[in-house]
């Protein structure tokens, strides 16, 4: 049954794969003409833009055709129909545009982006189960912060999950569910919401805290936390290790990474913050509405 | 409530803008009684500093009236008379332990941009650009000072603003960089740059024992108060070679240390090197002009040291680092650690040892603030110190 399934969304990748080809050709190859069709003005500006959208579909398509089918590209093909839509939206306001054909253009857009966010999705659903792929694309992150406290006193901030929202940002809530359990809410990009499972694998008081997430989880990922004494009583060396899969694989992450969301980066901000509140007792943060 | 903003290169403005609230619970809101406007505002002004926004609140030397804190403040309270050291500090990281407080790891929200420039972040600093923390400043009506507890000094009611306001950067300024010279009897100490971080480390240098100071500069005023004023010795570089005539006052040895008073935005008298770095500033290919700097090191004796107050901020072109390897110099700087000095400084202010007002050249409103940053800028009407008073 999910080998029938991921068929599917192979046939469905591939077809778009070969859509996105054949698309870019044309622009690239009578962007005049594309342009006239979706009621753009034919102008020298905007053969440069229609060529240049072309060469981006073409790319984008062979990268469909050339991998195994990767939420990735299809992902990228998602960021694609937004820029075309921004870009045909922003047309409509023009004096010379066609606003009938800018509608039907944009209508189809729109029709190819749900087919590109339902492939998308399914591809990263399938591939959350598949092993080896999985292997490939997982993201490492490690990071490492001093914190000028003693060992047990940040394990034992850490061990209570509940504090974890509060130098964590993303993260909305973690309930202890059991022992070892818990469920975590997280906000994603655009607002969206991420919940999962996640069970503790080890337990080494002032030592060490492993966890992973349980099957299911909309964020797959295992990690763990190491709170080594600092020479010379300089407090807790903090290292965390994280391994995810994040929806849509690492061409997602790259793009993230574009829009400020790199995960490294993510976890780097998220320890300095802990780092305040365990020294400082406060994280800082400057009076951003007084000014002119 | 209105307060100085930085509105672009060249331009600020006095404006309305929302009052600062107690964000954390280690937050003071200060009455602003006096501000300054300090040499490396200028930097700002000209816009040699990266991350200034347009809007900004400008100012990070200022004092006045607690007037609320929050519920973690534990040593002040609504009513006290205070200082506050433009540093922003914790006090309870490793840094801060070690009395570095210019580096404190917890007080710079923007750390990572910081550490992106320079590898490691330091302190969050008020009205000093974003990367060292997008802080509101203090050339406003009101001001919001983090980590209370930490960073502002009370001050007692029989000291006037101009003789203790200066403990908030230029006089510990001064003091730091007079003391990273580890002056001993003998010792011949020459400051390049004689505006006010310049002038307050020629009279930390003579309490600290040095034989004599040597002060350089080009403007008549700034000249007449090293010399007349503290007793310097002065060399005007647009009429002398500074290395000849320190040689000549040292018997040939060169001064035991130099300071740097001048920074990033240094200017030379009729020099190649000057119109180097002035073209290789304005392509960006260089972001500061060590000019000063290049002088101090060439002019040092051997096995001498080298204290930078100057502001910097990027990274600089034919750096002699060949003189600073072979004739073993020492090369001593950093934003100062003014927590580390505001006591000491104080008890030497109310016995009388110093007082720093006497760099005051013009008192006005903090409306005139637009007018007195152009006119410091240009040097114009004697201008070596303006304080504001909102």
């Amino acid at each position: 049954m999910a080998e029938a399934q991921a068929t599917g969304q192979q046939r469905l990748a591939t077809g778009l794969g070969w859509f996105s080809v054949g698309l870019g050709l044309a622009e690239v190859a009578s962007p005049g003409a594309v342009a006239r069709f979706v009621g753009l003005r034919d102008s020298g500006g905007t053969r440069t833009v229609m060529r240049t959208f072309g060469a981006r579909e073409i790319a984008n398509g062979m990268a469909l055709l050339a991998s195994r089918p990767d939420p990735g590209w299809m992902w990228a093909r998602v960021a694609g129909d937004v820029i075309d839509l921004s870009a045909l939206g922003a047309a409509v306001g023009r004096e010379d545009a066609d606003r009938r054909r800018l509608a039907i253009g944009m209508a189809s857009v729109a029709g190819v982006m749900l087919a590109d966010l339902v492939c998308a999705r399914q591809l990263g659903r399938t591939n959350g189960t598949a092993t080896a792929a999985r292997q490939d694309r997982a993201i490492r992150v490690a990071k490492t912060f001093t914190i000028n406290r003693p060992p047990d006193e940040v394990y034992a901030y850490w061990r209570n999950l509940d504090h974890l929202p509060r130098f964590m940002r993303h993260l909305q809530s973690v309930r202890e569910t059991g022992a070892r359990r818990s469920h975590w809410v997280a906000r994603g990009p655009a607002g969206m919401m991420f919940e999962w499972d996640a069970e503790i694998t080890e337990d080494l008081p002032n030592q060490r805290i492993a966890w992973r997430s349980l099957p299911g989880a909309d964020v797959d990922h295992r990690g763990d936390v190491r709170f080594d004494p600092a020479p010379g009583g300089r407090g807790t060396e903090l290292r965390v290790h994280l391994e995810y899969h994040p929806p849509g694989g690492r061409t997602a992450a790259r793009l993230a990474r574009l829009f400020g969301r790199e995960p490294g980066q993510q976890v780097e901000d998220d320890l300095r913050r802990l780092k305040q509140l365990l020294e400082a007792g406060e994280i800082a943060r400057a009076s951003e509405e007084v000014r002119a | 409530m209105k307060a100085v903003c930085w509105m672009g290169t060249k331009q600020v403005e006095v404006r309305d803008v929302p009052n600062p609230e107690i964000l954390n619970p280690r937050d003071a809101i200060v009455r602003v009684t006096s501000t300054a406007i300090c040499g490396s505002d200028l930097h700002l002004y000209d816009g040699f500093i990266p991350t200034m926004q347009r809007g900004d609140v400008l100012g990070h030397e200022f004092m006045g009236e607690v007037v609320e804190v929050g519920r973690d403040v534990q040593h002040l309270r609504p009513g006290d008379r205070v200082v506050v050291p433009f540093p922003i500090a914790c006090g309870r990281c490793n840094m801060c332990e070690r009395e570095l407080y210019s580096l404190c790891e917890n007080s710079n929200p923007n750390a990572w941009m910081a550490e992106k420039l320079w590898g490691y972040s330091p302190c969050g600093i008020f009205g000093y650009s974003h990367l060292l923390g997008g802080y509101a400043g203090g050339q406003a009506e009101y001001a919001r000072v983090p980590f209370a507890d930490v960073g502002p000094v009370k001050v007692p009611d029989g000291l006037s603003d101009e003789q203790v306001l200066f403990l908030s950067d230029i006089l510990p300024t001064g003091y730091m960089a007079a003391e990273n010279c580890g002056i001993v009897p003998g010792d011949t100490v020459a400051v390049w740059g004689c505006g006010p971080v310049g002038l307050l480390a020629i009279a930390a240098a003579q309490l600290l024992g040095a034989e004599r100071v040597v002060a350089i500069d080009r403007f008549p005023e700034r000249l007449r108060l090293a010399g007349l004023k503290l007793g310097a010795e002065t060399v005007d570089y647009t009429e002398d070679d500074v290395l000849e005539a320190l040689k000549d006052l040292t018997g040939g040895r060169g001064p035991d240390a130099c300071i740097d008073a001048v920074g990033m935005e240094a200017h030379a008298h009729h020099s190649l090197a000057y119109a180097y770095d002035r073209v290789k500033q304005a392509m960006a290919l260089e972001s500061d002009r060590p000019i000063a700097l290049r002088e101090a090191i060439q002019a040092c004796r051997s096995g001498g040291t080298v204290s930078v107050a100057g502001v910097y901020g990027g990274v600089i072109d034919k750096f002699p680092v060949g003189t600073v390897m072979n004739r073993s110099l020492t090369i001593k700087t950093g934003q100062t650690h003014v927590q580390r000095y505001l006591r000491p400084l104080l008890q030497r202010i109310e016995k009388g040892e110093i007082d720093p007002s006497f760099i005051v050249t013009h008192r006005m409103k903090l409306e005139e603030a637009p007018l007195a940053y152009a006119m410091f800028r240009r040097k114009q009407d004697g201008c070596i110190k303006v304080v504001l008073r909102p």
